[in-house]
């Protein structure tokens, strides 16, 4: 019945001619101009389809899914921990967080916890990865409002950032660090002090970049008033992170649900007053300085690793210890390590049982003790072989980390096969995107860039 | 010698002075911003693995630049659209007519003059080939049939408009001071000294229109902070549709126009071709001391001297242009009508002032 309402459009505009008149000139006055996916400030991987009266924008249309790479269907056809790597493509800026989301939904889920070192170690990248994620989208606002030498001072920080992560990781965005139960390997020598040396630099530049941006005049009144929302409407959109924070709302899930290692370390959660870009830059401006603040609190908190140890291990070749496990050689492998390619750094014996949770159902053995007895052999090999690896029991889970752009959450079903049942991601960046809509109406066509810029949009986590 | 000989060897010269440095200006600005933004900057074109410091960009570039496809879009205006780049280019480049580049130089029986024609109209010649310079961009911008070329030839032409107002207004004091529109004549009387010691320098005089019109000037030359109508990160610019040489007349343009500012300031606001206490038999130091110099050594000295002002003015916009964010059209529009204007309108009021008093 409805629909039989509804008239032709060309039945109503002949009945009233004078709003169809009105509805002409507007028309007339107004440009629809199409900016994206091919434009420079849209990274080719989203569309903006406006109508602008001179220059203001009176109506915004998001088109998004350039980058939709069926992150979810794939997760079901890869195993659990098939999944790792899928989870690095989220948001490629900072990839750790999400490798240690999808890992705690994993471990909710079998309940498992990790090993305080591996918490420590989590909560410390994570850090890093924020600050390295805040660093490019400050960086690259800044650029697209043309100060390019603030961005390539940010670009010049994030470069130490990345070589601590590779340091780590052994790669520089697709990581694969996390592991269901704790994390891939332990940090390498001489990590704290490197990292110590560089948080300087970082602050060196952060406060460069202060004094570039922050209180100039042009780069000011860019940013202040732009880009308002409030925070009920914030609220309403169920965004999170330093889009919400810049609107007053301190929500932060490190102080709302701590999880790693945060309620053992003192930060602020820093709040803007008017939800603008302005605040939002301020907001991420001194988010990486409590970030750096966490990470420096955790070298301290955290019990030295085992590099420190004062016996060096004895070592013996991978071949050698086949050979005398084979041979029923056994007292020549005890307190022995496997030699190991220095790619894999940190994944020794004595440094894995630290770094992953004791966890026969999740976590792999250490090589030395995959060459050295069947035991481990044999849980190595039901850890990798198809259609086996982590089964977690049959149920659901949820588990959210703040991620750099807000909630990050992975809500996991099991039907207690080897492959998820599901994976669903909430990804931080998409009730953001959704609210430009209503953001950008009323500014101008240069305050879509300064405020996408603010979004901090990730195709690869807005359409996974 | 005769006239057309000899105007036409200055205008040689001239021609190769500013096109070198624009020419140059484009490397400049790589390594500038690259020194600015520690990186290394423009430096993988070699010939026979010889880099130059990466001079040979310039060339690599260029080379680039007219082998590339020239693209009219289909329903582009073919005629205005190729006409665009050419109007700007020639507008940029003919103020250089008037623009003394050195004082008359005597080379054995005869003088040099160093600019192509001198006249009392010099100054209006300069500011009229300046607004012409909006059909260029605003051709480009309309025969492209391509809307973000069209808002950027909006803005542009909205923001000439505006700026040529301030900046035309921030010289008027100027010429109440100097009393001529002829710019020789205005490099000359710099050559005086205040108080016995202070060069007379437009900078001096009129320090508040020196700014404006270094304000306004590199608003009027379309770069950073503002660059509104090309905007690369937001409407691409007028030049959108623009390939091959056009589009690389259009970039070589943008350059002279920065020697254009660099050179107007010189001669307006910092004495031109003069240098403090240099006369013309030599330097005459405020104290009483006197130290003479060959008239042609005084020239060259003096040409020297122009060079090295033209030159710091260019380096000191590409400094601006990398420091500073971009102006959003509004804020640019305020600053020009209700900032800008006004004090210049005032700057005039208070040199009338004092001129009647004195």
């Amino acid at each position: 019945m409805a629909d039989d309402m509804k008239q032709d459009p060309e039945v109503e505009r002949r009945d009233n001619p004078a709003a169809a008149a009105a509805e002409d000139d507007d028309d007339a006055r107004r440009m629809v101009i199409n900016i994206g996916p091919s434009h420079p400030a849209m990274h080719g991987i989203i569309r903006i389809v406006t109508e602008l009266e001179g220059e203001t924008v009176r109506k915004a249309e998001i088109e998004i899914g350039y980058l939709h790479r069926a992150f979810e269907k794939s997760a079901e056809h890869v195993g659990w921990n098939g999944v790792m790597p899928y989870t690095d493509r989220l948001n490629y800026v900072s990839p750790l967080i999400n490798n240690f989301g999808y890992c705690m939904a994993v471990e909710k889920l079998m309940g498992i916890r990790p090993p305080e070192r591996a918490e420590y170690i989590r909560t410390i990248m994570a850090e890093l990865s924020r600050v390295g994620d805040h660093l490019t989208c400050v960086g690259a606002s800044a650029m697209e409002l043309n100060a390019f030498t603030a961005f390539l001072y940010f670009m010049a920080a994030r470069e130490l950032i990345y070589e601590l992560v590779e340091d780590v990781t052994g790669a520089r965005i697709t990581i694969a660090y996390g592991r269901v139960g704790g994390v891939r390997s332990d940090l390498p020598e001489g990590f704290i002090p490197k990292a110590l040396g560089f948080f300087k630099t970082i602050r060196k530049n952060i406060a460069e970049v202060h004094g570039l941006l922050t209180r100039n005049r042009i780069f000011y009144d860019r940013m202040r008033d732009t880009g308002v929302i409030h925070a009920a409407d914030a609220l309403d959109y169920g965004i999170m992170g330093p889009f919400l924070r810049g609107t007053g709302v301190a929500h932060d899930l490190r102080k709302a649900e701590p999880y790693h290692m945060y309620s053992r370390v003192e930060f602020v959660v820093p709040t803007g007053t008017r939800g603008d870009n302005y605040d939002r830059y301020l907001v991420r401006m001194e988010e990486m300085e409590q970030s750096l603040r966490i990470c420096e609190q955790c070298f301290k908190q955290m019990a030295p690793g085992t590099h420190q140890a004062d016996i060096p291990p004895e070592y013996l070749d991978a071949n050698q210890m086949v050979d005398a496990a084979k041979h029923a050689r056994t007292e020549c492998l005890i307190d022995r390590e496997a030699r190991l390619s220095p790619n894999m750094e940190g994944q020794e014996h004595r440094h894995k049982r630290q770094v992953i949770a004791d966890d026969k159902t999740a976590a792999m053995p250490s090589l030395g003790k995959t060459y050295s007895n069947i035991e481990s052999l044999m849980n190595h090999f039901m850890l990798v072989m198809n259609c086996h690896g982590i089964r977690p029991p049959a149920g659901e889970a949820y588990a959210a980390v703040e991620g750099a752009n807000g909630e990050l959450g992975f809500y996991a079903v099991s039907d207690g096969t080897g492959y998820p049942h599901r994976v669903r991601v909430h990804p931080p960046c998409f009730p953001i995107v959704a609210s430009l809509e209503q953001v950008l109406v009323g500014g101008m066509v240069a305050d879509i860039i300064a405020t996408f810029g603010s979004v901090n949009m990730i195709g690869g986590e807005l359409d996974r | 010698m005769s006239e057309i000989a000899h105007a036409l060897i200055v205008t040689g010269y001239i021609l190769s002075v500013v096109l070198t440095l624009a020419a140059l200006l484009t490397w400049m600005e790589r390594k500038q911003s690259a020194l600015m933004q520690d990186r290394i900057g423009a430096n993988r074109a070699s010939i026979l693995g010889f880099r130059a410091i990466g001079l040979f960009h310039i060339i690599a570039d260029s080379l680039k630049m007219f082998l590339k496809e020239d693209f009219v879009p289909a329903r582009g205006v073919r005629l205005f659209h190729t006409l665009a780049p050419f109007i700007s280019a020639f507008c940029a480049l003919a103020i250089f007519a008037c623009i003394p580049f050195g004082p008359s130089l005597p080379l054995g029986d005869t003088t040099v003059n160093l600019w192509i024609f001198d006249s009392d109209i010099s100054l209006l010649y300069v500011l009229a080939l300046g607004s012409l310079g909006i059909y260029g961009i605003f051709f480009a911008g309309w025969s492209s049939h391509n809307k973000f070329a069209y808002l950027g030839a909006m803005r542009g032409a909205a923001q000439m408009l505006s700026y040529e107002i301030a900046l035309g207004i921030s010289l008027i004091g100027l010429i109440m001071v100097y009393g001529s529109l002829s710019l020789n004549d205005i490099v000359h009387y710099q050559g005086r000294q205040l108080f016995g010691f202070l060069p007379a320098w437009g900078v001096f005089l009129q320090p508040l229109a020196c700014l404006i019109f270094l304000t306004a000037g590199i608003a009027e030359s379309k770069r950073n902070p503002f660059d509104m109508p090309e905007g690369e990160s937001e409407i691409i610019g007028y030049f959108t549709e623009y390939s091959s040489m056009k589009f690389g007349l259009f970039f070589l343009a943008d350059f002279i126009e920065v020697v254009v500012v660099a050179a107007l300031v010189t001669v307006l606001f910092f004495g031109g071709w003069q240098v403090p206490y240099l006369q013309a038999d030599g330097f005459q130091l405020p104290g009483g001391t006197h130290w003479e110099l060959a008239p042609l050594a005084v020239g060259l000295i003096q040409v020297g001297a122009f060079c090295a002002k033209l030159f710091f003015f260019c380096w000191l916009q590409l400094t601006i242009r990398w420091t500073l964010p971009r102006f959003r059209y509004d804020q640019l529009m305020r600053l020009g009508w209700q900032f800008l204007l006004p004090l210049s309108i005032a700057n005039i009021l208070v040199t009338g002032i004092i001129l009647v008093c004195r």
